[in-house]
């Protein structure tokens, strides 16, 4: 594999771990306050398909991703009220939604568009555009790190540089201010931050919305910038992905991106199985480079990397002890 | 008692009280928690709440501490009337409460665990900073010395314990409560808690102390509230009270504190234990090599603080977890894995268990009394019908007589285990296994969350079995439980027993040395030289 080919793989890389690292990051805030959420899938699906219907109605992507954070915080919101409110099981919460989700997302594009459940195609301004970086171009014919520089790190839509800024600002707040110490003594021990006297169920509430947010952005990324418009189900199992990746790097902001970029590598590998048939000089059936991402989440899931200890209080409802 | 109203009704206008509770009721239900309870506490003393289990003790301090609301009363704080609505007011007006069950973030550090709820600003590093220097003048002036960055998880029970404190005292507390304080003390843990509680007296806290324990009331305070069902029954200086007029206060006839018994007479071993060896789910040893004998017509006592191996070892001889090592019941072999390792078995065996925890293990609460009594017996021919049915009708009739002669109150078989208060669902508990007639019983806190009149019935019910020949098993954590019913008494730390001891020829504070893992000769050192 020649240097181009691998800054080819590595772009589509960035691009494929930007939907799973948001989805990832709108886990970690939930999960560090104690809701586990199975529903990040659902959320995205209905970002995507709200992102991609508006901005086919209105041609901005702009708009288009306000209301995917809408649908999406609309969703979070149902199952804080589950969760939080009527403490039910978070897991059922989240499946539901997840069926909820998966069947109302292709009745409404299908009501508005009639194009068999799909958005229309977005073009110009419904969708994100790739920005070119300062100085990409200048820096282009800089060995090494200038094909790095234009082909890799520059070049993506804006939500991508967005989704990896929220990395270090998700760590800043987690340890090192009041809200993340008190989200994170809330997935751990609610009962200590309801007796010093800060409501429990206003911090998973605005755990639960931060989810909302970033699940809608990973769902608009789906719908306008990587793609152009909703499809059917087009979030594949993404959010499942990205739980993986959450309990792989175990709750921490900077390892959920490497976790999420592994995952997006594998993504990236099913696309090119040409590269893949150079590489280990053995032809690999597509499906089973396309299964690589989700054998690898199962591998995750059933604990083959080591223990992850989730936030102790994570899935049981909070009630006031006598 | 009249006398000291008048006493304590004069300070009122010299100084007024740090806390005072008038007329206040709560009901949950039909059940009417707290009824028109009216207490003052002086400002700068140390006032103990004393009362059973249900007295509506802990209901109380949760009103104080804005987690239930009042049906009526008043509430009045330095002399002022103050509404507590919530936790947040509770700490405004300066109240601070030390929870039985410490309400502490294990994976955060002391420091994290301080400023929670109490920050400055929305960034962490000015509030961490301010906490640090406040911990280091709080740890000079009162004693409390905690590394700040130690991990909650890290420290003793003790420690954590100073944090919860620590925490009161950063949010600018005045009055400290204190539910069940020395529940998971060493004696020298409570001997420091109580320094600790004089000095902040003595500095001008109030200091309010909840538990049932008799001694430490008449050990740490300085007046003493009496409850029982729902009503402040008195409320006396406790220099001019006595355990035996409290416990009278507490329930309301005269109670035999002491346990009556006459010396053992030991017969052939029943059980004997070599190396018994226990691994938790993570590959920890928890039981490392114990070895001990217990013979008819004995009570063997395991003291320790808890976590320390009795509840492994409860498990092991019950045959609810896997263990290695050789056990003898009556020279025959007791397995200890694999087949015949289980609480049927045993019970067959003639080993009866009353397990530690008794709505895990005792019981199923939301059963009936009479189909409790079945468990671990359901095979026992006399609740039989026929080879497919129970016998029901059977089971019931036996479980009223049982009921009878324990006095469960109420006396209805049919009610479910979680209706009957903690007391009389030990009571069901100890009557399905020691009305078994077993040659061993393994018994473990008999007396956790039961109130002092059931205490009484069921250390007779023990002795009793232990006079008929029986060898007896107990751990507890309560040393004063340990001291007066066992003949002998192992001192358990760490998975191993440290010690073997007379109760007639050792004291508290022996005992308290083993249980922190000195070795007998240490403890001997030690104690000499406390002397």
């Amino acid at each position: 594999m020649d240097y181009a080919t691998l800054l080819q793989v590595l772009d589509t890389t960035v691009r494929l771990a930007t939907p799973l690292l948001l989805a990832c990051l709108a886990g970690l805030y939930s999960e560090r306050a104690g809701i586990f959420d199975i529903g990040l899938e659902g959320k995205m699906l209905s970002a995507a398909m709200s992102a991609g219907a508006v901005a086919a109605l209105t041609g901005s992507a702009w708009a288009g991703l306000l209301a995917g954070i809408g649908a999406s915080m609309l969703f979070a919101l149902l199952h804080g009220i589950a969760a939080i409110t009527f403490r039910g099981n978070q897991l059922i919460s989240g499946v539901a939604l997840n069926f909820l989700a998966s069947g109302l997302t292709v009745l409404i594009a299908q009501a508005l568009f009639r194009q068999g459940g799909r958005t229309p195609p977005l073009t110009g301004e419904a969708r994100f555009n790739p920005v070119t970086l300062p100085g990409a171009e200048a820096l282009r014919e800089v060995p090494l790190i200038g094909p790095l520089y234009f082909e890799v790190i520059s070049g993506h839509s804006v939500l991508v540089y967005i989704a990896f800024l929220i990395v270090p600002l998700t760590w800043w707040v987690l340890f090192r201010t009041r809200f993340g110490l008190r989200l994170r003594a809330v997935g751990e021990n609610p009962a200590a931050v309801d007796t010093a006297g800060v409501s429990v169920i206003g911090l998973r509430f605005a755990a639960v919305a931060i989810t909302g947010v970033l699940c809608g952005l990973a769902g608009a990324y789906m719908a306008t910038a990587l793609q152009a418009g909703f499809g059917r189900e087009m979030t594949a199992g993404r959010g499942y992905i990205a739980l993986a990746a959450l309990i792989f790097a175990k709750w921490r902001p900077v390892a959920a991106m490497w976790a999420c970029l592994l995952f997006g590598f594998f993504q990236a590998l099913a696309l090119r199985p040409d590269v893949v048939q150079a590489v280990v000089q053995v032809k690999v059936p597509v499906p089973l480079l396309d299964a690589l991402p989700y054998i690898l989440t199962v591998l995750v899931l059933a604990g083959f990397v080591g223990k992850a200890i989730p936030p102790r209080a994570g899935g049981q409802p909070y009630v006031k002890e006598r | 008692m009249a006398a000291l109203a008048d006493t304590l009704g004069r300070q009122e206008t010299a100084a007024p009280f740090a806390i005072e509770l008038r007329g206040i009721s709560k009901a949950f239900g039909p059940v009417q928690a707290n009824k028109d309870i009216n207490i003052a506490v002086p400002k700068g003393t140390i006032h103990g709440i004393i009362g059973e289990n249900g007295a509506g003790k802990s209901t109380l301090m949760s009103i104080l501490y804005g987690f239930y609301k009042a049906d009526s009363g008043q509430i009045l704080v330095g002399g002022h009337p103050t509404p507590i609505p919530d936790s947040q007011s509770a700490i405004r007006a300066g109240i601070g409460m030390v929870f039985q069950h410490f309400k502490l973030v294990q994976n955060f550090t002391v420091l994290e665990n301080i400023v929670l709820g109490a920050e400055e600003g929305a960034l962490l590093n000015t509030s961490l900073g301010k906490a640090r220097q406040v911990l280091k003048s709080l740890a000079q002036e009162y004693g409390l010395n905690v590394d700040p960055d130690a991990l909650i998880e890290d420290l003793s029970v003790g420690h954590q314990q100073r944090v919860e404190i620590l925490k009161a005292l950063y949010r600018q507390a005045d009055i400290l409560i204190l539910d069940e304080p020395t529940g998971v003390l060493t004696p020298d843990e409570a001997d420091h808690l109580f320094r600790i509680l004089r000095g902040l007296r003595d500095q001008g806290k109030t200091i309010i102390l909840i538990t049932h324990k008799l001694r430490e009331i008449m050990e740490a305070t300085d007046n003493v509230s009496v409850m029982r069902r729902g009503t402040m029954v008195a409320t006396v200086k406790t220099s001019e009270t006595s355990p035996e007029q409290l416990a009278e206060l507490m329930v309301g006839r005269k109670v035999l504190l002491e346990v009556q018994k006459t010396p053992p007479v030991p017969g052939k071993v029943v059980l004997s234990v070599e190396n018994l060896r226990v691994r938790d789910e993570d590959g920890v040893e928890r039981l490392r090599g114990v070895s001990l004998e217990i013979r008819a017509g004995e009570i063997l006592g395991i003291a320790g603080v808890a976590g320390n191996g009795q509840s492994e070892l409860l498990a092991a001889l019950g045959g609810m977890v896997k263990a290695s090592g050789v056990a003898l019941l009556n020279g025959a072999p007791l397995p200890l894995a694999g087949p015949g390792a289980d609480g049927q078995s045993r019970r067959e065996a003639g080993v009866a268990h009353v397990p530690e925890d008794r709505h895990h293990h005792g019981l199923i609460l939301d059963f009936a009394a009479w189909e409790n009594v079945a468990f671990g017996y359901h095979n026992d021919p006399k609740y039989q019908k026929s080879a497919l049915f129970m016998d029901n009708a059977a089971l019931r009739a036996d479980t009223e007589r049982k009921m009878a002669t324990y006095d469960v109150r109420p006396p209805i078989p049919t009610l479910e285990a979680k209706n009957f208060s903690g007391g009389n669902q030990q009571k069901i508990v100890v009557a399905r296994e020691v009305e078994q007639n077993p040659d061993l019983l393994l018994i473990g806190q008999p007396t956790r969350g039961v109130d002092i009149g059931a205490i009484e019935f069921i250390h007779k019910q023990l002795v009793a079995l232990r006079d008929a020949g029986k060898a007896i098993l107990l751990v507890s954590v309560e040393l004063d439980e340990i001291m007066s019913l066992s003949d002998r008494i192992a001192v358990m730390f760490d998975g191993q027993i440290m010690g073997m001891r007379d109760p007639a020829r050792t004291d508290e504070r022996e005992l308290g040395l083993l249980m922190a893992g000195m070795t007998g000769e240490n403890a001997g050192a030690m104690k000499k030289e406390a002397h």
